[in-house]
């Protein structure tokens, strides 16, 4: 095919780009993986994933309820993130005054630039004390995964907003020219055709949930064991890292390596399910 | 009826996601406003931060998304366009970065702070430093701003680059001058999340750019980015929430200085393209 | 592109005309702040000296003065068997007291009762003579200096415990224990009572019935302290300076000014 000069040295430079970026995850994978070597040889893959005894004083290093934990506060910071979030970016796009569109929209940037520890902080001296009152102690999943909800709305809200806006003005036109009401439009057209868009950043916003570690800190109990309820504080992999990492040493560090490794296995599982359910398959 | 309801059960939801935000910086306001003054802005931190101000904490944090967003945003943009407008959407390495991108959207902030210091501190010699610190954050937002311009680079309409192709325009070209204005608010949003995300971050500037409070001299030292400030007060020194407070309100009026320049400067570049294609 | 790879260069390039009179301090989070304050002081008694503090944990400290990668290492506990390579230097003590929330009305617990308490026994301020309401066990997480106390002083293994939460820092255990009227925990002893003067909801309680405060521990009769250790592995002029200057009494008043004991002679 023909291709202008311009074009043939623009492409190579760009997927050089591409290729540094993703290089990045190499090194980080490489960093991670010599940080749990030693105990990746000493003790099976498997005995960390299938027991759930975390003692690392005495030398126990099961994460199956850390994992369970992990996974079970991702799901519910998204279930009430993705509805909100999407609702958001449809009143600033289709609903809002074009006055109150640009304020709303400031509002949502300052909450994704809202530092975690302060959302953690809040969640710990405001919202725990208030749900101690009818259920004591107050730190657990669900308020984990309320606060986390907070915290990874804008992602779904901003990458929702910027998939709407990018949707074809024919479109809009067209949706408008039938003559149905604006919330068949946005139901029936406008969603369906922003899906692809909104999945992404719905994954987005569901890794970063995975992967937060100072909000789930503070407000999550941080107490290794399988939930019996709601209101049952836990612990993530991620809170366990960050709890004990500086104290580690030994085949206690190569174990909190291993819960590095585990997460970013987890998120690469997610991305891959997701891809196949989108139908078309982004990665291979 | 039906339109009736589901406006009201979005204004509804816009609302609460807005008292929410109102009650969080109520919550700041509160406690923080007190201690907000210049000379808080202007002095340099004492007793542990417990007194005396935050200039040398600010300096360091401006200093570390500066070099974050002079790495992320050319690398991230240009990555962007290859993925959306220079190969298949199922090319072999694209869907390798791709995929790659997304799961290191899912690195935890203390994994990266990990990497960053055995990666960029370590075995680049740089140390703890805000070039260390930065860096390491750039490697953190990249994800989440190249997919958000990919995926506005997608949705720019086709009609468009068919006619730059048909105008024997250099595809290049075509992105520079048509393609990326008409990405703007997606590129703009995948900024402001970056910055969000970086201005925010403290678990990977502990392990990079460090806990020295001091005033940095160049970008090779060691510098307290604000979030670590934040954290520290809060958590470690005992009698420390009331600067803790103050700080964040601070790095909230900072975050919204940034989004008022990120909105502005993509308004002026939309502005200059657009005056050009009427040239 | 090229430019922001030329203007990195540049600045690399700048950094690396480092001077020589430079210390290194890493570990201890409870410990940098306090030696961060008086490294401030040592640099302005000491022009042209630069004392850069990193915080991370006093495993860090540990590791890294035994890697040359500090010239000095912060400890927040005595040094183990298995650390001898390094030598310890004393430069304050801490203390750590029980605290339960402002509100509850126990004044005393005793060490039977802390036991039972920690490891699930008792479940209820009422077994112990309070009002009716479930207890809430906070403890620290593993590898916290403070929870290595606390075990040894009660002769407890950390798997026999039933926490309802988990803490690391000592503020988050201040936060934790005054957000929440059934909590009990364990912290410093300077951090709690400065929190408890300023009005923050927690009560100290006494150990053996020893007061729990500053006095106490100064005197040596309360039961649970630790040091507060610089450490290095060896010593040069530098280092040796900014030990005995984080000795003497001249920056007793900046160990003061963090709630801790300085250990100045």
């Amino acid at each position: 095919m023909f291709q202008p000069h311009a074009d043939r040295i623009a492409k190579p430079l760009l997927a050089a780009a591409a290729l540094v970026c993703a290089a990045v995850l190499v090194l980080i994978i490489a960093v991670i993986i010599s940080g749990a070597w030693p105990a990746l040889i000493s003790q099976d893959l498997v005995v960390f994933i299938t027991d759930a005894s975390w003692y690392p004083l005495e030398g126990q290093f099961g994460m199956l309820s850390m994992l369970l934990a992990s996974l079970l506060v991702m799901m519910i910071a998204i279930l009430l993130a993705a509805p909100m979030g999407i609702i958001c970016a449809i009143f600033i796009a289709y609903i809002a005054p074009v006055r109150v569109q640009k304020i709303y929209r400031f509002a949502i940037a300052l909450l994704a630039g809202m530092p975690s520890v302060v959302l953690g902080l809040w969640g710990l001296t405001v919202l725990v004390p208030l749900v101690n009152k009818w259920s004591p102690p107050g730190l657990s999943l669900l308020l984990a995964g309320i606060v986390l909800a907070v915290m990874i709305l804008p992602t779904v809200a901003l990458t929702s907003l910027a998939a709407f806006k990018s949707l074809p003005i024919a479109l809009q036109q067209a949706a408008s020219a039938l003559g149905v009401r604006q919330h068949v439009q946005i139901l029936k057209v406008f969603i369906p055709a922003a899906s692809a868009a909104i999945l992404s950043g719905m994954l987005l916003a569901m890794a970063r949930a995975l992967g937060e570690t100072m909000v789930v800190l503070m407000v999550a109990g941080n107490v290794v064991q399988f939930p019996s309820g709601l209101m049952e504080p836990v612990r993530t992999l991620t809170a366990n890292i960050a709890l004990e990492m500086a104290y580690a040493t030994d085949q206690h560090r190569a174990a909190l390596f291993v819960s590095g490794l585990l997460l970013t296995a987890m998120v690469l599982v997610m991305m891959s399910f997701a891809a196949r359910i989108k139908g078309h398959n982004d990665y291979g | 009826m039906a339109e009736h309801l589901f406006q009201f059960v979005i204004w509804c939801v816009a609302l609460l996601v807005l008292m929410v935000l109102l009650w969080l910086v109520y919550g700041l306001l509160d406690h923080g406003l007190a201690k907000l003054s210049f000379e808080f802005l202007l002095s340099e931190p004492q007793n542990a931060g417990r007194d005396g101000g935050i200039i040398s904490i600010l300096v360091a944090t401006l200093l570390i998304l500066a070099v974050t967003l002079l790495a992320a945003l050319p690398l991230g943009l240009a990555s962007a366009v290859w993925l959306a407008e220079f190969t298949a959407t199922h090319h072999f390495w694209a869907r390798k970065v791709r995929l790659a991108l997304d799961v290191m959207a899912g690195v935890p902030s203390i994994v990266f702070g990990l990497f960053g210091y055995a990666f960029f501190g370590i075995f680049m010699g740089m140390g703890f430093s805000v070039l260390s610190g930065g860096l390491t954050l750039a490697c953190m937002i990249l994800p989440v701003f190249i997919r958000t311009c990919e995926i506005g680079l997608r949705g720019v309409n086709n009609s468009w680059r068919q006619g730059a192709a048909a105008l024997g325009m250099p595809k290049i070209k075509a992105v520079w001058y048509i393609l990326l204005p008409a990405a703007m608010p997606a590129i703009s949003a995948g900024l402001i999340l970056g910055i969000g995300r970086a201005t925010a971050e403290t678990a990977a500037l502990m392990f990079t750019s460090g806990y020295v409070d001091r005033m940095p001299e160049s970008v090779m030292d060691s510098g307290r980015a604000l979030s670590v400030h934040i954290y520290d007060l809060s958590m470690n020194v005992t009698g420390g929430d009331a600067a803790a407070q103050a700080s964040a309100l601070l790095l909230l009026m900072i975050i919204i200085v940034l989004n008022m320049l990120a909105y502005a400067v993509t308004d002026l570049w939309l502005g200059r393209r657009l005056s050009n294609d009427l040239a | 592109m090229k430019l922001t790879l030329s203007f990195i260069c540049l600045m690399c390039l700048s950094g690396l005309t480092q001077a020589d009179n430079r210390l290194n301090l890493t570990g201890s989070s409870t410990v940098a702040p306090v030696v961060m304050e008086i490294a401030k002081r040592f640099e302005s008694v000491n022009p042209g000296v630069r004392v850069d503090v990193q915080t991370g944990g006093s495993t860090r400290g540990v590791v890294d003065s035994r890697t040359g990668m500090a010239d000095i290492g912060m400890v927040s506990r005595a040094l183990k068997t298995n650390e001898s390579d390094l030598t310890a230097h004393t430069i304050a003590r801490d203390g750590v007291s029980i605290i339960v929330h402002g509100s509850n009305d126990i004044m005393e617990l005793s060490e039977a009762e802390i036991i039972a308490i920690y490891i699930g026994k008792i479940t209820n301020w009422s077994e112990v003579g309070g009002e009716d309401r479930r207890i809430t066990v906070v403890n620290k997480a593993d590898g916290r200096a403070t929870l290595e106390l606390f075990l040894a002083h009660f002769s407890l293994k950390n798997s026999q415990i039933k926490a309802q939460a988990v803490i690391g820092d000592n503020q988050q255990g201040i936060k934790t224990v005054s957000g929440n009227p059934g909590a009990i925990g364990y912290v410093s002893i300077g951090a709690a009572e400065y929190e408890q003067s300023v009005g923050t909801s927690i009560k100290l309680l006494p150990m053996n019935g020893v007061a729990a405060n500053m006095q106490t521990l100064a005197n040596g009769e309360f039961p649970i302290s630790r040091p507060l250790n610089l450490v290095t592995k060896s010593l040069t002029p530098l280092s040796q300076q900014f030990i005995e200057f984080a000795q003497s009494p001249a920056v007793a008043d900046l160990i003061k000014a963090q709630y801790f004991v300085p250990a100045s002679r």
